[in-house]
């Protein structure tokens, strides 16, 4: 797993390979690898296993537990898949090259999404939609309100 | 009462984003309604929902603020349905709704600040509560629509942009996801179907629920620029002359962060950035003006006379 850091570039090579087929694959390993260090720093291993053929959608899976706010990026990770799913199986499509460039931008998407999150507040809302897990449990909140 | 009926007067409750940053938002609904001859009846001495905020706080209290706007509309003006244009808005609405029909200790804290407050607590299921997306699908419907056109969008290539807040998460809105005539929580088509119904071209866009960074656009401006400028070019990649938004915190995100991209990153994204509702108020006839295009911070009104809308 490389530093996250070094993510983004690699995302910007592997969109313009000249190879779309390579390209979609060594995209779709980048995706992976940005969840496996949001599960990595939850204290998870991250998961080796599949859903729907694909270990992204799993470790999404994983990333998600217990923390509803990553879901927001449930939809990228599918659109990754999705985008892998074309350029893969349709390698002789007319425009497979505009095809990667995007699968370039939502993995993109993904990568600013969680490293977002990830350097704004360690592991803290970066989502509209996020339980607060700065501030502990929904309980322990209303009790230091009351007391 | 015939479902369309029950849709044509709503409570109308724009939230304090549509009377700051997105007032053509409100503007542009308000002429909607109007030009499609629905009533909005707006939400008596409404207060803010709490807006990302509040929850981070108090998720209870959060729930609260909601209630009392359904509370006045349910029980000091006999409203059925209130209808929120504004994502934030919408999702607090209908949290607190999800809350209150599953959450007894919500319930009990709702009840207790009710009391203190002086109005009626709001029970789950006073009303309805439905997004300007809804109201327009519900009310007139695609074919509905199709026959008030009077200026086509046709020739315009549209990326329908819905934020992460419409959908998410899945289980406080239990009425999508139902099947035909159902919105989606994973591929939401509602903007498409309707500005499809007025003549635009919609692109396939795939991160039409992307998150837009709204949050942090203060405290990390940098991360929500990019989150925007990639949201940009693929809106561009895919086709699209236009984004079409119903958020006003995507829409100004979008707008601003348009501009800063191209000072700060000197990445320069020629797309446009209109409200839906503006984009339907326009094909409804009425003028740029009349639909707050004037008040956005883009300027697209050399696109719109290129389209023959201005």
């Amino acid at each position: 797993m490389r530093p996250l850091a070094d993510i983004e570039a690699a995302i910007g090579r592997a969109a313009a390979d000249p190879d779309p087929q390579a390209g979609a694959t060594e995209l779709l390993g980048l995706a992976e690898e940005v969840l496996e260090h949001w599960v990595t720093a939850k204290g998870d291993v991250p998961t080796h296993a599949e859903r729907e053929g694909f270990r992204l959608l799993a470790l999404h899976r994983q990333g998600a537990q217990g923390d509803p706010s990553f879901n927001a990026c449930r939809e990228t990770c599918r659109e990754v898949a999705y985008h892998y799913n074309l350029i893969r199986l349709q390698p002789d499509a007319a425009g497979i090259t505009d095809r990667l460039q995007m699968m370039g931008m939502v993995s993109n998407h993904l990568y600013l999404f969680i490293s977002g999150k990830m350097q704004v507040a360690q592991l803290g809302d970066f989502c509209c939609s996020s339980r607060p897990i700065r501030t502990g449990s929904e309980d322990e909140t209303l009790k230091i309100k009351e007391a | 009462m015939t479902t369309k009926d029950k849709y044509k007067k709503v409570a109308y409750y724009p939230g304090c984003a549509l009377e700051g940053t997105g007032h053509s938002y409100n503007r542009s609904t308000k002429a909607v309604g109007k030009a499609l001859g629905l009533d909005l009846v707006e939400v008596k001495n409404w207060n803010c929902c709490g807006a990302m905020e509040v929850k981070n706080i108090d998720p209870k209290l959060q729930t609260y603020l909601s209630s009392r706007v359904m509370s006045i509309a349910a029980n000091e003006m006999d409203m059925d349905v209130v209808m929120a244009p504004c994502n934030g808005c919408y999702h607090n609405l209908k949290k607190a709704e999800y809350d209150l029909a599953n959450d007894n200790a919500s319930v009990e804290v709702v009840d207790k600040l009710s009391k203190k407050a002086g109005h009626k607590t709001y029970e789950s299921g006073q009303v309805e509560t439905i997004h300007a997306l809804d109201w327009i699908k519900q009310a007139i419907g695609e074919d509905g629509l199709r026959e008030r056109v009077k200026n086509s969008l046709s020739g315009i290539k549209v990326a329908n942009y819905y934020g992460c807040m419409y959908t998410r998460p899945r289980h406080i809105f239990p009425e999508k996801d139902q099947g035909p005539g159902s919105e989606s929580t994973s591929k939401p088509h509602f903007m498409d179907d309707l500005l499809a119904a007025a003549g635009a071209e919609n692109v396939d866009f795939p991160l039409k629920t992307a998150c837009c960074g709204g949050a942090h656009t203060l405290s990390d401006s940098d991360t929500s620029t990019k989150l925007v400028l990639n949201i940009l070019k693929a809106a561009k990649m895919a086709g699209a002359d236009v984004i079409a938004t119903e958020c006003p915190t995507c829409h100004s995100g979008l707008e601003m962060h348009q501009i800063r991209a191209e000072k700060t990153l000197g990445e320069k994204v020629d797309v446009k950035i209109l409200y839906f509702t503006q984009l339907l108020g326009m094909a409804l006839g009425l003028k740029p003006r009349k639909v707050g295009v004037h008040e956005n911070v883009s300027d697209s009104m050399r696109f719109l006379k290129e389209k023959g809308l201005a």
